[in-house]
């Protein structure tokens, strides 16, 4: 892990919506671009390195990222680039730009309306053209897949899916920004009908429209721009095979990977992250098989998705053991079921703080939710209320592809 | 500019209008086996991938590093999926190379890649944003009111694009990898091919292709082990403006000259005519060649056209353009932009094989993409910078 300090300095977001406010993507997000750039209190012209996240087929046309580059105000012409990723992989590139040292700033954005398509249909053309998105699966039943596989497996049940759930509601209303739903109690949940089993609605990321933007700066400069500047002790990310039949889907094997990879970084104080797939923690042979699995490399072993009882359990109460844990955890979880298996993966003892912001379930600008996820974790730093903060972003089906990014005040 | 750089592996597949003997997977797989092989690596000694292409809409599949992860070997490691318009294949290897320029990684594969003949390029780039109009113009429609601009300001005569048609397809006669292969093209048969897009002729334009191309990135230490010569990279830039901004210059952009300002000044490049060896530049169009001659400061402004028509971008001539054929003669869009840099590398390497220039020691790679308004480019050399 390379070793320039670099903060997130300034965070900003829209006021998610669930219905098209007749906004176009640029107008959405110029007063994003504006309010965080006044936070850092940097012009557009003194930003070393711009770069955003976003998605064509949200749209339906290419080029999304050409006229949101109007947001920004490239002129004179700026240094940029673009992910077609959720823009915590923007993020990822912009940190990874700073510490060649010659720059000490970056803006960085990401946006989507999720309200102009059919996202649970455009959401699975990320799958094999040609064996899987001919299936026809959308995006909520190929979760409803790893739901039912992880229960089975965890032995967690529906209400256990609906804590999640009625939890994220509960803080989402206390959250400004979040999409204005209903808060829900657990049995209200229950008592919906399933979308599909074993999930709910509320156990599903509402649609939603918004952008979000976050300001880098490195060394000095972050602690001019910022009183309390929420530095990244750590940032890294790992992707699994692609066919949820060859993965474990009870698990997230990558975001433990990540986890340690950006706990590496962090002068080994954030030990009991990742606890799962490091030898000692993983008590079961099966988990075990579906560490090595990611770890090959153009030869993925096939691996069941069901009969990892009692792994996952003792996976997490190992990595809970840990004595240096993040005060809050900001997880990019679209389905309740989710937030389990990213916990255990990460060993979150249960007294953090896990999505306070209300997390995807409250409001999921896709291509932005990664994102917020940081901002809201530094967010935290920033007002003092942790020392220490993790944000998880999550891309491709079934949580395929994971970032893990540590952020600590001094 | 951070730690030192250079491309130990290069990998192309062959260009074709339809690759229908492999699947996405199989062609990406193909270019990134055929780079680890010229750097003498395995996928297990990759520490992470980054993948470029152009729209998704060319092929169907939504950001499809998830799908190609496999196939790539990056299973248990970070990838990044780049987008950045035409200049992807550019921009894709400039985010690879500051992964070890940032001392982040020591071995990184980037490979980028367009299977056009699975959709169509035109249609995907005619589509809207909602509540925008259409231009429903294509690539060619967009671009020929910017040549006719520039050929009414430099006085240009009308043969000038011909002449590069006919050179990009002659040095793509010694290029085993490129799409279109014309024995006997000249002026003549070029002029005698239908006009798409006034003044573009149906041969002045590139063609559709699938194809892949793949590089091996390494960090000094790690290019130390590597069994061919190393492309040391002597600078990175991107530049970027806004497409509807009216004060901008849309036939000599500003973005365009910045990055070649900041790209030579890394390289320590003053006279790029005189300093470099060869250059790799997206020539999509003949007429961007006088055009971008221009802009990248080959020459001063309306000048371009004169070095072409004497004859200096040819092969044999003062400063090669485009000596593996260009995006005139292979265009898997995507791709397009890493083939430049690829390119760039395999001569300052002295690997073109028949299309090398003899003794390059300095080679430019450019890309270029949306409304003329993404900028990438490289500087490689033979020498350690």
């Amino acid at each position: 892990m390379a070793g320039r300090d670099v903060a997130v300095v300034a965070f900003a977001q829209t006021k998610h919506a669930a219905a098209d406010s007749g906004l176009s993507e640029t107008e959405m997000l110029q007063p994003v671009i504006a309010e965080v750039l006044g936070q850092a209190g940097l012009a557009c012209a003194q930003i070393g390195f711009t770069c955003s996240g976003s998605c064509d087929y949200l749209a339906g046309a290419p080029f999304s990222f050409v006229s949101a580059l109007d947001a920004v105000g490239a002129w004179p012409p700026i240094s940029e680039s673009h992910v077609e990723m959720d823009a915590a992989w923007a993020l990822y590139e912009a940190w990874v730009r700073l510490q060649h040292g010659d720059i000490d700033s970056a803006l960085v954005y990401g946006f989507g309306k999720s309200t102009q398509g059919d996202l649970r249909e455009i959401m699975t053309l990320q799958l094999d053209p040609y064996y899987l998105a001919p299936l026809g699966l959308d995006q909520v039943s190929l979760a409803a897949l790893q739901a039912r596989a992880y229960l089975e497996a965890s032995g967690r049940t529906e209400r256990d899916l609906a804590d999640v759930a009625a939890r994220s509601l509960r803080a989402a209303a206390a959250n400004p920004y979040a999409v204005q739903a209903e808060a829900l109690t657990v049995d209200e949940v229950l008592a919906q009908p399933h979308a599909v089993t074993p999930l709910r609605p509320a156990d599903c990321a509402p649609i939603t429209d918004g952008a979000a933007a976050i300001v880098l700066a490195a060394g000095d400069l972050a602690r001019r721009l910022r009183e309390r500047p929420a530095w990244i002790r750590g940032i890294d990310h790992r992707i699994e095979a692609h066919y949820p039949g060859v993965r474990d889907l009870t698990q997230s094997a990558s975001t433990a990977q990540a986890a340690r990879a950006a706990s590496a970084g962090s002068s080994g104080s954030l030990g009991s992250l990742g606890s799962l797939g490091s030898a000692g923690a993983v008590g079961s042979v099966r988990a075990a098989g579906a560490v090595e699995a990611v770890g090959s490399v153009g030869s993925v072993r096939t691996v069941g998705a069901v009969g990892a009882a009692g792994s996952v359990r003792a996976v997490g109460s190992v990595g809970a053991a840990g004595a240096a844990r993040p005060d809050v955890a900001e997880l990019h979880a679209q389905f309740s079921h989710e937030e389990l298996i990213l916990r255990d993966a990460l060993g979150l003892a249960g007294d953090v703080l896990v999505n306070p912001s209300g997390g995807p379930l409250g409001a999921n600008p896709v291509m932005a939710t990664g994102l917020i996820r940081i901002g809201e974790a530094a967010a935290r730093i920033f007002d003092g209320s942790a020392a220490r903060a993790l944000a998880h972003a999550a891309s491709g089906p079934c949580l395929q592809h994971n970032l893990v990014c540590v952020l600590e005040g001094e | 500019m951070g730690n030192r750089c250079a491309v130990i592996g290069v990998g192309q597949t062959k260009y074709r209008t339809k690759r229908q003997d492999v699947s996405i997977a199989g062609l990406v797989r193909a270019a990134a086996l055929s780079a680890l092989d010229d750097a003498g690596l395995e996928f297990a000694d990759i520490e992470a991938v980054v993948i470029g292409k152009a729209p998704d809409l060319f092929e169907g599949v939504m950001m499809p590093e998830a799908y190609l992860a496999d196939a790539l070997g990056a299973v248990g490691k970070p990838i990044i999926r780049v987008h950045t318009a035409g200049s992807v294949g550019g921009s894709t290897a400039l985010v690879a190379a500051s992964l070890v320029q940032g001392g982040v990684r020591e071995r990184v594969l980037v490979v980028a890649f367009e299977k056009q003949s699975e959709s169509n390029a035109t249609w995907a780039l005619s589509t809207h944003l909602p509540f925008n109009s259409s231009l429903v113009v294509g690539a060619g429609g967009y671009f020929a009111p910017h040549i006719r601009a520039y050929i009414r300001r430099s006085g240009a005569p009308d043969h000038i694009g011909m002449l590069v048609a006919v050179k990009d397809r002659l040095n793509a006669l010694r290029n085993p990898y490129a799409h279109l292969k014309i024995p006997g093209i000249d002026v003549a048969m070029v002029r005698a091919t239908p006009m798409l897009w006034d003044p573009i002729r149906y041969l002045e334009t590139c063609p559709s292709s699938d194809g892949a191309c793949a590089m091996v990135l390494a960090s000094e230490s790690a290019a130390a082990a590597a069994p061919n010569p190393p492309a040391w990279v002597h600078g990175t830039a991107m530049r970027s403006e806004p497409i509807f901004f009216a004060g901008r210059d849309t036939v000599n952009p500003q973005a365009g000259q910045d990055c070649a300002a900041d790209v030579y000044r890394q390289a320590g490049v003053t006279d790029p005519r005189r300093e470099f060896d060869a250059a790799e530049v997206y020539v999509p169009f003949s007429w961007y060649e006088p055009i971008w001659l221009e802009n990248l400061g080959f020459c001063a402004e309306g000048e371009g056209w004169k070095l072409t028509e004497a004859g200096a971008t040819a092969l044999d001539g003062d400063i090669p353009w485009n000596p593996s054929g260009g995006v005139l003669s292979s265009n898997p869009i995507g791709a397009s932009g890493l083939i430049r840099f690829a390119e760039a590398a395999l001569q300052v390497r002295g690997m073109a094989g028949e299309h090398q220039v003899p003794g390059a020691r300095r080679a430019l790679g450019h890309a270029y993409g949306g409304g003329a308004q993404f900028f990438a480019m490289w500087v490689v050399g033979s020498d350690k910078p």
